[in-house]
């Protein structure tokens, strides 16, 4: 990100599709959610995902692996807005300094 | 680019014209792909008359009616992002009302050619000449070029597409005509063939079109990071109009004989008082130049046709020998040192280590005529000043005072 005037395209266009996915956002985060795998529903049994629901960033993806129920953060994009600590019914997430 | 050769006289048509029927003769001429305007006087007879040639099937253009002039430049700028050839035309406060357009469709560098029919703006509200709107919008990022008669105004108009569609360019260009005094003015003017337009102009070579299967994104967000880079970018492709100008108009010179460049300079060699001015006050004044010259006085008249870019070096060249210029312009810049013209022009002269006097005259705000006497008026207190040494930042002539 630092092209000199003339190395960059006409007008401010964007020349390829879909290069938000290069646009990390995950340096803005002072704040970072910390899961509580016991009182979690997700993990319990499959339930709830309210979390993935509401993170305007996709950055939380609850998954299953090996027949479990399990979770994993995307810290490139997450920007620690703290929607999904907000938004968990059993307080399962809490935001940590990062 | 295909050569050009000059145009027989039997293949040049004729006709009494008024300077909006010019321009949508020369829109008709230069095929344009899609015309959106919002109707506004005193510019609407180019749209009509435009329309009435969409009409008549005598052109292929797609003609846009919006509810007015901010979606009129909006659906410009987007029927340009395609590729297309895009005309419009508007005054007054319908340039105001698309005033934050104008700088997407300058800094999203869109070839669009703009007819200001220049009108003053309210209150009191006026339907008559003055430069306060186009002047207004002088720092938009439009190339602005300025037509004395209807012939210049239909053939600025063909070469404004050459101009903004060139790549070196790719800005739009405003192509301004005094409102009424020109706009409503029948005056003959010599049209080309219409194949004669057609190979001059080409088919615009779009550099980055919207194009489903390419997609690209136009007009993002661009902060601290890159805004300044692009804002560099624009302002180098608008210093480099001045070498493209000359080659449009050598090849437009070439097919017509007619140029008339970034300055068109009249007896101003050997002139003392040069009286600087633009549109039509500019054929008043070399009619008074004529005159004071059989009188025995030295005066000559300097006629800026380009005022964005403003054509410093050329300006500069013509006036530096003579001993006073004397500015004539319609607008006031409330609370400036000087008005737009002026100020354009001293700080021209400022590195010079002599340079001529310079006198402002306000003129003609609201239509208000500007009779020989006007600028006769300027150049008898111009010279006084000369004399005293001494001049005012400037002054208005024609008001009751």
């Amino acid at each position: 990100m630092s092209e000199k005037f003339n190395d960059i395209p006409m007008a401010g266009n964007i020349l390829e599709p879909g290069n938000a996915t290069k646009y990390k956002t995950g340096g803005w985060r002072a704040m970072r959610p910390v899961h509580n795998d016991e009182t979690c529903l997700w993990m319990k049994n499959g339930t709830c995902g309210l979390c993935w629901i509401f993170c305007p960033d996709d950055a939380i993806r609850l998954i299953e692996k090996d027949g479990k129920y399990t979770y994993e953060y995307d810290y490139d994009y997450c920007k620690g807005c703290g929607i999904c600590a907000n938004q968990c019914p059993t307080s399962s997430i809490k935001m940590e300094s990062e | 680019m295909t050569a050009v050769e000059k145009i027989p006289a039997d293949k040049i048509k004729i006709e009494g014209l008024t300077g909006d029927a010019a321009i949508a003769h020369a829109f008709k001429q230069c095929d344009i792909d899609v015309m959106a305007a919002y109707p506004i006087t005193p510019q609407t007879i180019i749209v009509e008359d435009f329309q009435k040639f969409a009409a008549n099937g005598e052109v292929q253009t797609k003609v846009i009616t919006v509810e007015s002039e901010h979606s009129a430049m909006s659906a410009c700028i987007g029927a340009s992002a395609t590729g297309a050839r895009v005309a419009t035309a508007t005054a007054s406060a319908g340039l105001a009302l698309m005033w934050e357009v104008l700088y997407c469709a300058a800094s999203m560098r869109m070839p669009i050619v703009l007819t200001v029919a220049n009108r003053a703006l309210s209150a009191p509200i006026n339907i008559h000449n003055d430069w306060s709107d186009s002047y207004g919008a002088r720092d938009s990022g439009f190339i602005q070029l300025y037509c004395q008669n209807s012939q210049e105004a239909y053939d600025t108009t063909i070469m404004a597409f050459k101009l903004a569609e060139d790549h070196r360019v790719l800005l739009p260009v405003m192509v301004c005509i005094d409102g009424f005094i020109l706009s409503h003015n029948v005056e003959r003017v010599e049209m080309l063939p219409d194949e004669a337009v057609k190979s001059f102009l080409g088919v615009r070579e779009p550099v980055q079109p919207l194009d489903p299967d390419n997609p690209l994104t136009m007009g993002p967000l661009a902060l601290t990071d890159y805004y300044f880079e692009f804002k560099e970018q624009q302002d180098r492709a608008i210093h480099a109009v001045p070498d493209v100008f000359k080659e449009v108009e050598e090849a437009f010179k070439k097919m017509t004989g007619r140029s008339y460049g970034m300055v068109e300079d009249y007896k101003t060699e050997d002139a003392d008082i040069i009286l600087l001015t633009h549109s039509t006050p500019a054929g008043t004044a070399k009619v008074v130049a004529d005159t004071l010259r059989e009188q025995g006085e030295k005066v000559g008249v300097l006629r800026l046709k380009m005022f964005r870019p403003f054509p410093v070096k050329e300006v500069v060249e013509k006036i530096k020998h003579a001993k006073a210029v004397a500015v004539f312009e319609k607008c006031l810049s409330f609370g400036a040192v000087c008005n737009p013209l002026a100020l354009e022009l001293r700080s021209a002269l400022y590195d010079l280590d002599e340079r001529p006097m310079v006198t402002d005259f306000v003129i003609g705000l609201g239509g208000r005529d500007v009779p020989p006497t006007t600028i006769v008026d300027g150049y008898n207190k111009t010279k006084e000043y000369l004399a005293k040494g001494k001049a005012p930042l400037y002054e208005t002539l024609g008001v009751r005072k």
